[in-house]
């Protein structure tokens, strides 16, 4: 076969054809790149930097809280944690299964750790288990070479020095709820094992608590591991918040409380600071501020003392006789005089209804301070009714009742100053008589925290609207007068320095052993249950249908510096529960060793009888088939006819 | 044939196309700079490998050149039958060990029988029609046994699975029946019928080749799988702009986003740092080499070698056109390297041996009668 020829001819044709379909085919490649590399170059130089770029947060420390004298009730303690970066990974639930001989994870936790590992960013990292300890973080660390995606981390965990006498008021913190991401979508909320303020002063001051983040820009490989640190702006660490607590004063209180389910307010009447701010039982922060665990917080819920609730913002009681200063005060500036006396038989009657006094045959010619200290009720009903409800509620409110305050405490209740206005909104009848009388002697609708009686002691003992702080830093604004007379205010104050100290007096277990300083107060009951005649809510009744106990003060008596209100539920009497724990609070303000001693003889008693309770129920058990006994654990409160 | 052996050797190096030589060497070293900054600035495991190897092709390729037109001739036949022997005993050995294999073992070189096989098809291609009388072309007699040539080692190939050379091997194997004078409606009409049956051809395809189509059609179907190798190698090429990021600057592949970065998509590799400027500056050197070898194919007097350099410059083509393609997003993911910048024995052995014959054609292109 020849090269010449027609054959010839046609192969060049051809070969020209396909080189022209190869230059076509080169244009398109050209122009497509050109396309991608200088039309698109925007996109794709931005997709490249995505690509290599990751910024990591560095999560803030969070402040410190710290009492008056910078004694710490929450810190961070240094801890170590297990990450695990699913996408790094791979078989997530065999890595945890892994994980689990080293850190014991049960099997509910691993399937709840899979389940959020599904749920995660791609890069994102699952905080597996926290506060695992040296020993686990080391051997972790050991085995990193063949467990991809693990990563051993150190942190902090939140400490709580003060334990349960803070658990309340200091709160504790926990990791935060889809709401709080939701509503701030702040992606330091996502980072593992960053936790937010959940309670008290931990949740209500969490913007100064939290600090602001860092950032580190590293340039990342394409299995998420770092090759180098780009950029770093270190993060600002919360505040440090000093609060107007003594932590040894609140400690105190705390044990001297015990078993009890009680309330205890400390304010200073020239600051208004709050020096004690407890509610008991509670709960200990440290167990909450990892996970709570389930079965506790359940019990916690559960139980009749509400150790999940701080009474000293949340709990409301009636105020019972310590809300007759108010009505002493009103009556005053009515005009009525002091010396006027008011016969008490030991009954009141309008129409054909009497209301009784405590004094089953009364106590005879009453005047106002003697009214106080005796705790006469018909003396009040008589001065209620001749003021009228308004003069009793206006009053009460210039004390500090039905009033919340610019408190770093998540939920304040307001409480109830019933009036008839009030009456006629809420439930749509009016006024009675009874309603005044009622209210005169603080029953009836009036609900108080256990706050605000201590600001309305407060401001009793000083004349002044006295606002209580707790944040030491907060400047203290000079208290406006209330605009009382003064010698009005020294009647009153007189007769509950005679509760206190004088012959007869209602709250003489409350007279403080320490020389040159007395204390004036006014004992208080709270009926639980409203049961028509007398002395239903005493010992003879099941618990929670005792009364509580109450008891407001100051001290030192002629020259006020801290006023004090203490609740105890089902305390029954005021004068017999309420009374003494104030006394040992007061005491240990001025004599903590005297204080110290008093307690440490108590606890001593309280073991002893708590043995003596525990012998006597082995006994009960092995004398089996017997009825367990009653409980020898039971306050030994008689029958007593105190209404006070 | 003896005298032109005997020539003197300066002349005969002198007549040499060098600016071809050059450009074939230049581009090699080239493919050397990017598998360094690949590696992030080492020599090691690449570019070293890649330099000695670049460095014996090209010996071998100037080898090549001085061997006579009439061996090529006698060579062809027996060549692709050890060829195709190579594929047969790949596909024992592959039976044997289970899973795909594509190579074997030599000890210095893992070899593909198959990449060889598209110089050795071409061979026996242009043997077949340098001895078919003219006018035989479209018969029957001058067409079966071309089909035979081409679809033995076709589907010695889709057995194993290699898709993307068993379609390179008819794209070539064509081409050759197409320059050598094959009527036009015998290809259109196979290639409307072939057109029509496409659903059906994807129905046979592998699962995994099934997904490298869609995934082709659609990168979003599959963002982490070859999807996402399509995604990054945009990325690589569309960052590095007019003239990319610099030598050593690149970040996609030093920092593994670019899966094969040294391999099937070293051309990313190549543009992230080089930009636009450096593709296009391969892009030119060859289309310079292609231009060159259809030179060569129609200076050649004898039909054997028109055939021969057509078919190898339409081979060569398909290697380049079909990985710029796939890396730039025009084509599906197939597993062809990008010849002598990629790093990889076979396919720049195959492109240098495809150059070697073809510098020897050049220097014989005059010769019309072999034998």
């Amino acid at each position: 076969m020849s090269g010449r020829g027609p054959g010839r001819h046609r192969f060049a044709r051809r070969m020209l054809l396909l080189g022209g379909l190869q230059a076509a085919a080169g244009v398109a490649l050209a122009g497509r790149m050109a396309w991608l590399s200088v039309a698109e170059n925007e996109r794709y130089a931005t997709a490249a930097e995505r690509n290599r770029v990751d910024l990591r947060l560095i999560p803030p420390r969070r402040g410190w809280i710290v009492d008056a004298a910078g004694e710490p009730l929450a810190m961070n303690r240094p801890a170590y944690a297990v990450e695990l970066v699913p996408s790094l990974a791979g078989d997530v639930r065999a890595a945890l299964q892994r994980i689990a001989a080293i850190v014991p994870l049960d099997a509910e936790e691993q399937a709840r750790l899979a389940a959020e590992a599904a749920k995660l960013p791609s890069s994102g990292a699952l905080l597996v288990a926290s506060d695992i300890g040296w020993e686990a973080f080391a051997a972790l660390n050991v085995r990193l070479a063949d467990m991809p995606g693990l990563q051993p981390v150190r942190t902090y965990v939140r400490s709580y020095p003060g334990g349960e006498a803070f658990g309340h008021v200091v709160g504790y913190v926990g990791p935060p709820t889809r709401e709080e991401w939701l509503r701030t979508r702040d992606p330091l909320l996502l980072y593992p094992g960053f936790r937010v303020g959940k309670e008290g002063v931990e949740r209500a001051a969490e913007n100064r608590l939290r600090g602001r983040p860092g950032a580190r820009r590293v340039e990342v490989n394409a299995r998420g591991r770092i090759v180098r640190d780009l950029e770093t702006r270190p993060d600002v660490p919360g505040e440090t918040l000093r609060l107007t607590l003594d932590r040894g004063l609140q400690s105190f209180a705390a044990r001297r409380i015990g078993e009890e389910s009680a309330s205890i307010v400390v304010i200073d009447c020239e600051t208004g600071d709050l020096k004690c701010l407890l509610s008991m039982p509670a709960f200990d922060s440290n167990l909450f501020s990892n996970r709570i665990p389930a079965a506790l917080w359940a019990e916690l819920q559960a139980a009749e003392t509400k150790p999940l609730l701080n009474k000293v913002t949340q709990g409301l009681y009636v105020p019972g006789s310590t809300f007759k200063m108010v009505v002493a005060l009103a009556a005053l500036e009515a005009g009525v005089a002091p010396e006027e006396t008011v016969r008490c038989g030991g009954r009141y009657t309008v129409g054909n209804n009497s209301w009784h006094c405590h004094a089953r045959r009364g106590h005879g010619a009453v005047t106002l301070a003697r009214a106080i200290s005796r705790s006469c009720n018909v003396y009040f009903y008589a001065m209620a009714r001749r003021i009228g409800p308004e003069a009793v509620a206006a009053m009460a409110r210039r004390l500090g009742l039905g009033e919340t305050f610019a408190l770093p405490l998540p939920v304040q209740r307001r409480g109830i100053v019933p009036e008839p206005d009030w009456k006629l909104a809420r439930f749509g009848r009016p006024w009675t008589v009874a309603d005044t009388l009622n209210t005169a002697i603080g029953q009836g609708d009036v609900l108080a925290s256990p706050l605000q009686l201590a600001v309305m002691s407060a401001r009793l003992a000083t004349g002044r609207a006295v606002v209580p702080r707790l944040l030491a830093d907060q400047p203290i604004p000079p208290f406006a007068e209330l605009g009382i007379a003064e010698e009005h205010l020294m009647l009153v104050r007189d007769a509950m320095h005679d509760v206190v100290n004088g012959p007869g007096g209602t709250a003489r277990r409350a007279r403080l052993p320490v020389p040159g300083v007395t204390l004036a107060g006014k004992t208080g009951t709270a009926q639980v249950r409203r049961i028509s005649g007398r002395f239903r809510g005493g010992a003879s009744v099941p618990r929670r249908f005792r009364d509580h106990a109450l008891f407001v003060a100051f001290a030192p008596a002629d020259a006020p510096r801290y006023a004090i209100a203490v609740i105890v539920e089902h305390g029954i009497s005021g004068g017999r529960t309420a009374a003494p724990l104030a006394r040992d609070v007061m005491t240990w303000i001025w004599d903590r060793e005297r204080a110290e001693r008093a307690l440490a003889r108590l606890e001593a008693e309280r073991a002893r009888r708590r043995r003596a309770a525990e012998e006597a129920a082995r006994r009960a058990a092995a004398a089996a088939g017997e009825a367990p006994g009653r409980p020898a654990e039971l306050p030994a409160a008689g029958p007593g006819p105190l209404r006070t | 044939m003896l005298g032109l052996l005997n020539a003197r050797w300066p002349q005969r190096l002198a007549a040499l196309p060098w600016a071809m030589v050059a450009l074939v060497a230049g581009l090699g070293l080239f493919g050397a700079v990017v598998l360094y900054a690949a590696a992030g600035g080492r020599l090691e495991p690449w570019a070293a490998n890649h330099l000695m190897r670049l460095g014996a092709f090209l010996l071998l390729m100037l080898g090549l050149s001085q061997v006579p037109l009439g061996w090529w001739l006698r060579a062809a036949l027996p060549l692709y039958a050890l060829v195709l022997a190579g594929l047969v005993l790949v596909e024992l050995v592959g039976a044997v060990r289970g899973g795909a294999q594509r190579w074997l073992d030599l000890g210095i070189i893992g070899l593909q029988p198959s990449e060889l096989m598209k110089i050795a098809l071409v061979l026996a291609l242009a043997r077949f029609y340098h001895a078919l009388p003219e006018g035989y072309v479209g018969r029957l007699a001058g067409l079966a046994p071309p089909l035979v040539l081409i679809l033995i080692p076709v589907g010695l190939l889709l057995v194993q699975p290699d898709l993307g050379t068993a379609l390179t091997l008819v794209a070539g194997g064509l081409a050759v029946m197409f320059l050598a004078g094959l009527p036009l409606l015998y290809l259109l009409v196979p290639a409307a019928v072939g057109a029509a049956a496409l659903p059906l051809v994807f129905q046979l395809l592998h699962p995994y080749q099934q997904k490298r189509v869609l995934t082709f059609l659609d990168p979003s179907v599959d963002p982490l799988g070859a999807g996402y190798h399509i995604t990054q190698s945009k990325i690589a090429i569309g960052s590095g702009g007019l003239f990319g990021r610099g030598f050593l600057q690149g970040t996609q592949a030093p920092l593994d986003y670019l899966p094969e970065r040294h391999t099937d998509f070293v051309f990313a590799t190549m543009a992230e740092e080089w930009g636009l400027a450096g593709g296009l500056a391969v892009l030119l050197a060859y289309g310079l080499l292609l231009g060159w070898g259809a030179r060569v194919a129609l200076a050649s007097e004898a039909v054997f070698a028109r055939l021969l350099a057509g078919g190898l410059v339409v081979t060569i083509f398909l290697y380049v056109a079909i990985n710029m393609a796939m890396v730039m997003g025009m084509a599906p993911v197939v597993g062809i390297p990008l010849p002598l910048v990629s790093y990889g024995g076979n396919a720049m052995l195959t492109v240098m041996l495809a150059f070697g014959i073809l510098l020897s054609l050049w220097r014989e292109r005059d010769r019309a009668v072999i034998g």
